[in-house]
């Protein structure tokens, strides 16, 4: 029986890689029993999804401008830099 | 030539550029850098055919810049910073008692709904990224907030998959706890 310290860092190692059939097997079970471990899964769904939808919302916001003092600086830079 | 299109690129696409840098890195001094080194390239090395939009092509270049901002910011740590795997696990004693179970249970927590959610939750994730190690942050960023496969993540820092997914673990177990503690 996995520790709830084993099962969080498969549910954490699942978001980026799959989990051997053997792992699968053993989380799923562990989750059954365990709230505060499906708890901690809900909670790095949650934080992933937020990232994502933040992401797209500043991506998207046309208030966001590169300030017009770094325009010319990098102006600047490229003018020196071809000199 | 190479002034005229430099003035479009960045009058036409440098707020675009700026936001989709600010979006991953999450700091704005290092949006501003990614931007600068992106027109540089792309003015030495002007491979623009004009067969693809000047926007995708500039963003293809971006996107290869913040990544590499973001593992020099990893190349600066000295070493003695390099996570190891077994200091990881003694870190992990903050979050489990000796048998493995958890000392605090882990708490609900709220998605950001709206756009003043967004930006408050925003502000706390910022304060809470910043209490990480910079590897940790920078891994974290590389494959939660751009989602670059864990093997290239791998490649570009030249780590095992095995480091990647404790540092990564490492890294949003903090943050959710920063969060459950700053977040409600």
């Amino acid at each position: 029986m996995l520790t709830c310290k084993q099962a969080s860092k498969l549910i954490s190692q699942s978001l980026d890689c799959p989990l051997t059939w053997s792992e699968k097997m053993q989380l799923k079970l562990h989750l059954l029993i365990c709230n505060p471990c499906t708890q901690f899964k809900r909670q790095l769904n949650m934080l992933r999804t937020a990232l994502q939808r933040i992401r797209y919302s500043i991506e998207h916001d046309s208030t966001i401008q590169l300030p017009l003092d770094v325009k010319n600086r990098i102006w600047h830079t490229i003018e020196s830099d071809q000199k | 030539m190479a002034e005229n299109n430099l003035n479009d690129w960045l009058n036409v696409h440098g707020d675009y550029l700026y936001r989709f840098a600010l979006a991953r890195l999450r700091d704005p001094h290092l949006a501003e850098d990614a931007v600068q080194e992106t027109m540089l390239a792309a003015i030495k090395n002007n491979s623009f055919e004009g067969d693809s939009s000047a926007r995708t092509w500039l963003t293809g270049i971006l996107k290869h810049k913040i990544i590499d901002l973001q593992r020099k910011q990893i190349r600066e740590q000295p070493v003695s910073d390099v996570i190891d795997l077994d200091a990881s696990e003694h870190s992990m004693d903050d979050f489990f008692d000796q048998s493995g179970h958890w000392l605090d249970k882990p708490q609900t927590l709220d998605m950001p709904d709206n756009a003043l959610e967004q930006k408050q939750f925003l502000a706390v994730l910022d304060e809470c990224l910043s209490k990480l190690p910079k590897k940790l942050k920078a891994i974290f960023m590389l494959r939660d907030v751009q989602e670059l496969e864990n093997e290239n993540i791998c490649k570009e820092l030249e780590i095992s998959a095995t480091n990647a997914w404790v540092m990564l673990y490492r890294a949003r177990m903090g943050l959710r706890k920063c969060l459950e503690l700053n977040w409600t």
